[in-house]
């Protein structure tokens, strides 16, 4: 059998094409406004025709796997919130979840449901941000602060509950920081009411039913599903190109499988399934879903005794030799840890699998014979917050 | 399939190839031999059984105090088919590492690859596109190895600050931000 088919660099390869002789080299970023932080990308064009792209990463490396074998593993938390800034408590969840489950720590049902409550409300948000800022990508100003003003009233309820609005250390190895605060449950049941009645028939009338936002995209950026698995996308982009896979159903942790929920895919309603218009729809309508499940958490949390969200937080976190891999549903996708420990305090080796890293190195083979503004679209479409690429 | 299975399977198939196993615990693993693991992740692609369609993460890991010292990778992979997982490892020299590369099997492999040369130094042989990607470009040494040390300097300026800063600074002077300033020595006004 053959080992592998042999991989083809585009770039290199045109380079010594003397056929084409009307090809310009562009660049551009890093401080492209639409790149969501600080990307540089090369595109070789022939007029407005990319025929070839080359991302450049690393300008936000901050060696977080570096640092990692040099703290603790509470002290991890911090750095882990500042991986994905649009989305810490997704982070941290990840990571701890990771070490819980290498020391054998079991939280309480009472924990397991504040994370839930905590992690849907950040994915709320993030998708907030995600979907706002594209629509500014792509030239409309308005939803972009309306999405922002509705996740300011999340930021308030995170602010409310550990003090924090943007980067939390919130969870915790076996518990969270912070207990809810009284009245928690009654601000985020009028948060939901007026999400459900009000922000989410808005964003659906304002950009996704938006003739201009649909025509603009429903065939921009096809990602087929074969693609999107072999280059590991996930999350939104992989369900926006017709794959049901989440890792809340597949391999539930928290609790999940409790829950009623759907998986949300993208339809192809108005042009190729996978293309940027799909990746959106999903986004929002995966908002909906966060909030049935917080809905359910919340009626949940209501009938439950308070416990101690300290219980179970070890004195000094040191797991035993071994290693584990445990990955996450964060909002933009597949997050995973591995983690190996070598019987001490600091970790030995923390590897981190970001979901916009491996969604980027898809980048070129989306990016192969789009006009020049649809790199706009696409980039903002995979969702990418360059703090997790380059960690 | 349960870890055991699949272990099974890749043993059948490849027999000596696979020189170990960990199939206990949270994350059971299959040791591959290095020059083997281009066909071997090629198979777990292809077998309907195994149907691994995923990388879900590739790290390299750095064991200098093992004996012999070596180097792992370690390649995490995920069925979308059967929703099952394993992980693969193999063990490379930390002198002159080399393995095969799994781009033409997964995509993502190529930029996790790269990812691993820029921090460990391991080679991917017959990778289409070997170049940093983390690091800048003309940055020395791979500083995830466990015997890293900080270089003095990067491209003329200081990465740690030098004694005679410290000196000036625990002389009561504010030098920029503390221990954080990394200006480099003024020659001029120090002669």
């Amino acid at each position: 059998m053959a080992a592998s088919e042999t991989v083809v660099n585009d770039w290199d390869a045109r380079a010594n094409d003397a056929d084409d002789m009307d090809e310009m080299v562009l660049n551009m970023g890093p401080q492209h406004p639409a790149t969501h932080g600080v990307l540089r990308v090369e595109l070789r064009t022939d007029g407005e025709i990319v025929k070839a792209a080359r991302p450049h990463i690393g300008y936000l490396h901050r060696c977080f796997e570096k640092h990692c074998e040099n703290v603790d593993y509470p002290g991890v938390m911090p750095y882990a919130d500042r991986m994905d800034y649009c989305a810490a408590m997704g982070n941290t969840l990840g990571f701890a979840l990771t070490v819980e489950k290498l020391c054998g720590i079991q939280v309480s049902p009472y924990v397991d449901t504040v994370r839930v409550v905590m992690a849907e409300l950040q994915r709320i948000a993030s998708h907030a941000v995600a979907v706002g800022t594209y629509t500014m990508d792509i030239g409309a100003f308005t939803p972009f602060l309306h999405l922002l003003r509705d996740r300011e009233k999340i930021l308030d309820l995170f602010e409310w509950t550990c003090g924090a609005r943007l980067l939390y250390n919130y969870n915790w190895v076996g518990g969270v920081s912070h207990d809810l605060p009284d009245g928690f449950i009654r601000a985020t049941r009028d948060l939901l009411r007026e999400f459900d009645a009000v922000t989410y028939p808005e964003l659906l009338d304002l950009i996704i039913h938006n003739r201009i936002f649909v025509k603009r995209l429903a065939h921009v950026g096809v990602c087929s599903p074969e693609l999107a698995i072999s280059h590991d996308l996930t999350g939104p982009n992989l369900r926006g190109s017709g794959v049901a896979r989440d890792l809340r159903k597949d391999t539930p942790y928290c609790g999940y499988e409790t829950y009623d929920f759907e998986v949300c895919v993208g339809q192809g309603q108005y042009g190729p399934k996978g293309s940027c218009f799909d990746r959106n729809w999903v986004r929002v309508v995966e908002m909906r879903e966060s909030s049935r499940i917080l809905h359910q958490a919340l009626d949940r949390l209501e009938k439950m005794e308070k416990a101690d969200v300290h219980e179970k937080v070890p004195k000094r976190v040191k797991p035993p030799k071994g290693e584990v891999y445990f990955r996450t549903e964060a909002p933009r996708g597949q997050l995973g840890y591995y983690l190996v420990s070598d019987g001490n305090i600091n970790p030995y080796r923390v590897k981190v699998k970001s979901p916009c890293f491996t969604a980027m190195s898809a980048f070129h083979h989306l990016a192969k014979g789009m006009m020049i503004a649809d790199i706009i679209a696409l980039i903002g479409s995979l969702d990418i917050v360059l703090g997790e690429i380059d960690r | 399939m349960d870890p055991r299975a699949i272990h099974e399977t890749l043993v059948a198939k490849f027999g000596d190839t696979i020189t170990g196993a960990f199939l206990e615990g949270p994350s059971p693993f299959a040791v591959v031999a290095k020059d083997a693991i281009a066909e071997v992740a090629a198979f777990c692609k292809a077998s309907p059984d195994l149907a691994f369609d995923n990388l879900m993460c590739l790290s390299g890991v750095d064991y200098p105090k093992e004996t012999p010292p070596r180097m792992e990778v370690v390649y995490h992979l995920y069925s979308y088919t059967h929703l099952h997982t394993f992980a693969l490892k193999v063990h490379v020299p930390r002198e002159g590492p080399a393995v095969p590369t799994v781009e033409g099997t997964w995509g993502v492999a190529n930029w996790h690859e790269r990812e691993c040369w820029d921090l460990f130094g391991i080679v991917f042989t017959g990778h289409s596109d070997m170049r940093r990607i983390l690091l800048p470009d003309d940055w020395e040494g791979h500083p995830l190895r466990r015997d890293w040390q900080d270089p003095e300097y990067y491209n003329g300026l200081h990465v740690k600050p030098t004694v005679q800063m410290a000196e000036r600074a625990l002389a009561g002077e504010v030098i920029g931000v503390g221990p954080f300033d990394f200006t480099p020595a003024n020659r001029h006004v120090d002669e």
